[in-house]
């Protein structure tokens, strides 16, 4: 008690009144900060001076080891290997890894041994301004609006907002030129299949397998078989013997128009409505581009003919029309109708009746599929 | 020297001891009647298996079979069905000696417990059993056969036509099996607890068993979808990423961003709180005051 003279009044005070005690204003007194205790090398010239060649010698290290990297980058043949490693990317970031390293570690020594070490107290304060300070900075703005005129001048204030306004227009035209819109693209049909609405599928064109081009019969397919395919467009070659697509519209037909032809029993099928005669003998054909964001999707489970995408888990049902049975994707897997030609080879009866792949703002969703 | 010799003398008196008991005779007689049983076994020209009819080979699988997987694929291979009208075991007809080749081979049957997949495990037959196996499931109606080595073995290709079978082999992997089996064909997760299996050390003939027959949930490949040659370009891509030094670096199993994110956040996070923990835990304070100072 005798160490806390402020809690022995304050009790006193109470007592004298017939009253209970009043709370101490402070119940704990302040231990204050305690006293500082030095650090080796505060005390220890030999020691500060160690410290100091210590943290030098780590930096140094440092740039030598920034050295190192550059060596190794030209140095180290990238197809040598150390326990089975690449040994120029083992070497690289050894190098960098020891470089970042060393300097951090540097610095950590540099301030637990040599910066300054003294404690600080700092008071909290409030965040509000003063309410002098308020008034003044409030009074200044309504002075500024005040001598710009622009309350008074209605002219000049309107036609200001009428010039900032009309410099949208440069921004509009300059930005809506970086490219096609989906529609012009779509009506101008620059190349093959172009447009969200359309691929390269169209009557005739053979399914073919990925990769390597070969066209598909159907008896070349057993049940439970699943084929990754393209059209044969992306394949063919024109009357030059140059190919038909190139560049970029190879890439936009070979991304739109991938397939995945699965045969199942057709017992095992329930065609939609008016899709009844879209496969042959079993072999159906969706596209391979997930409905979600647009995923290529081959990963089927033979057994329950679900066609599972690896991005989001969307499943689609190949026995009932690709119908989404779970995840995000909101429609069904487009179909492509299946027919034989005359050479016995599986081909499209038309291109897909509805836009393939992820949804866009002017996608008719509702529009019906079949006819 | 003369520890050896004892003890050579001590061990001779004793043989010399036993050969005078009366079985001994029956002993020596019998051993040399296993050695040169052993010896006639090992020299001899003639193989069991190469004299053994089919039908004998038929009528041992079926022997074999009924002991060991007729409980749920029936007496004859018909299969049976549970109550909920799901498969016990599948019918076996028209599967092949190639999916038998499989299945037993790999261990994946006979099945310790039904379940959404059927795990790998030490193989419980020999490979003359399996044979045997095959012949009777074979025998029920055509299906594929177990592939012969030269159906994917590329040793036959000069080096020029390996490195362009390896090429293509990469392109028909990368379309046809990472949906399931990952870029880099280590296997990843399928729906309801199951998964596609690792494929960097699996045989090649396994490999192509499975490419032919479709085992569990996998799609079939059979050789009017892949040609026999592109399944053994599938093959050799696959040795070829066996023997590629990881050049950039740990591979953390190939799995892409799913263990290279759990290391990072636990290695790397692990090591940097470490690293501040330690740092904080060890005092840099001396007891010692500076000159001219007191306590």
């Amino acid at each position: 008690m005798s160490d806390h003279p402020e809690l022995d009044g304050h009790g006193d005070h109470g007592d004298d009144h017939g009253l209970p005690a009043l709370p101490p204003d402070e119940p704990i007194a302040n231990p204050g900060l305690p006293a500082h205790t030095w650090r080796p090398t505060d005390v220890d010239q030999a020691a500060e001076k160690r410290a100091e060649r210590q943290v030098s010698a780590l930096f140094g290290l440092s740039a030598v080891c920034a050295v190192l990297f550059v060596v190794a980058y030209f140095n180290v043949d990238e197809n040598q290997t150390v326990i089975g490693l690449g040994a120029q990317t083992v070497a690289l970031g050894t190098a960098l890894g020891g470089a970042l390293l060393l300097i951090g570690i540097g610095i950590i020594q540099l301030a637990r041994k040599l910066m300054a070490d003294h404690e600080i107290v700092e008071m909290r304060h409030p965040a509000r301004s003063s309410d002098e300070d308020r008034d003044a900075t409030v009074g200044q703005l309504f002075q500024g609006v005040e001598e710009s005129g622009l309350g008074r001048r209605p002219l000049v204030r309107n036609s200001l907002l009428g010039a900032v306004t009309v410099l949208l227009a440069p921004a509009v035209v300059v930005f809506r030129d970086l490219g096609p819109t989906p529609n012009q693209v779509a009506k101008e049909q620059p190349y093959l299949g172009a447009g969200l609405e359309h691929t390269v599928w169209a009557k005739g064109v053979r399914v073919v397998r990925d990769v390597v081009g070969t066209p598909i019969r159907p008896s070349d397919l057993e049940i439970g078989d699943l084929v990754n395919a393209e059209p044969e467009t992306i394949f063919a070659l024109d009357e030059d013997g140059e190919p038909l697509l190139e560049g970029v519209p190879l890439q936009v037909a070979k991304s739109k128009g991938a397939v995945v032809l699965t045969r199942m029993d057709p017992r095992d099928n329930t065609p939609g409505k008016g899709r009844e005669d879209w496969d042959v003998d079993g072999i159906l054909c969706y596209s391979k581009i997930c409905t979600h964001v647009g995923c290529p999707i081959s990963l089927n489970e033979r057994k329950t003919q679900h066609l599972l995408c690896p991005c989001h888990q969307s499943t689609f049902d190949l026995a009932d029309s690709a119908k989404v049975i779970f995840g995000p994707a909101a429609r069904a897997l487009p179909q492509l109708p299946l027919m034989v030609d005359e050479e016995g080879y599986l081909v499209a009866q038309s291109d897909f009746r509805e836009p393939v792949g992820p949804s866009y703002w002017e996608r008719d969703s509702q529009a019906s599929t079949t006819e | 020297m003369r520890l050896v010799n004892g003890s050579v003398n001590r061990w001779a008196g004793r043989l010399s001891r036993h050969r005078r008991r009366p079985v001994a005779g029956a002993v020596l007689m019998l051993f040399g009647l296993v050695l040169t049983g052993s010896l006639y076994a090992a020299f001899s020209p003639a193989q069991a298996g190469s004299t053994q009819s089919n039908e004998e080979l038929v009528e041992e699988g079926r022997q074999l079979f009924l002991v060991g997987c007729s409980t749920c694929h029936g007496m004859n291979g018909e299969g049976v069905d549970t109550v909920n009208g799901n498969h016990l075991g599948p019918p076996l007809a028209g599967v092949g000696a190639a999916a038998v080749d499989f299945q037993v081979g790999t261990g994946r049957m006979p099945m310790v417990q039904p379940g959404q997949q059927n795990p790998v495990k030490p193989e419980s037959y020999s490979q003359e059993e399996i044979d045997a196996l095959a012949a009777f499931v074979a025998s029920l109606a055509p299906g594929p056969a177990v592939p012969e080595e030269a159906d994917y073995s590329t040793a036959d290709l000069s080096e020029e036509e390996r490195v362009e079978a390896i090429a293509r082999g990469g392109l028909i992997f990368r379309t046809n099996c990472t949906a399931c089996h990952n870029f880099a064909g280590n296997g990843g997760a399928m729906p309801r607890g199951g998964h596609a299996p690792d494929l960097s050390e699996t045989e090649a003939r396994y490999i192509y068993e499975a490419m032919i027959t479709g085992p569990g949930n996998m799609d079939n490949f059979s050789d009017g979808n892949l040609s026999p040659e592109e399944k053994r370009d599938v093959i050799a891509y696959l040795y070829s990423l066996r023997e590629q030094p990881a050049y950039g670096g740990f591979t953390l199993g190939g799995l892409g961003p799913v263990s290279e994110g759990l290391f990072a956040w636990l290695v790397g996070i692990g090591t940097m709180v470490g690293f501040a923990v330690w740092i904080a835990a060890h005092t840099t304070r001396s007891s010692k005051q500076k000159d001219g100072q007191t306590a």
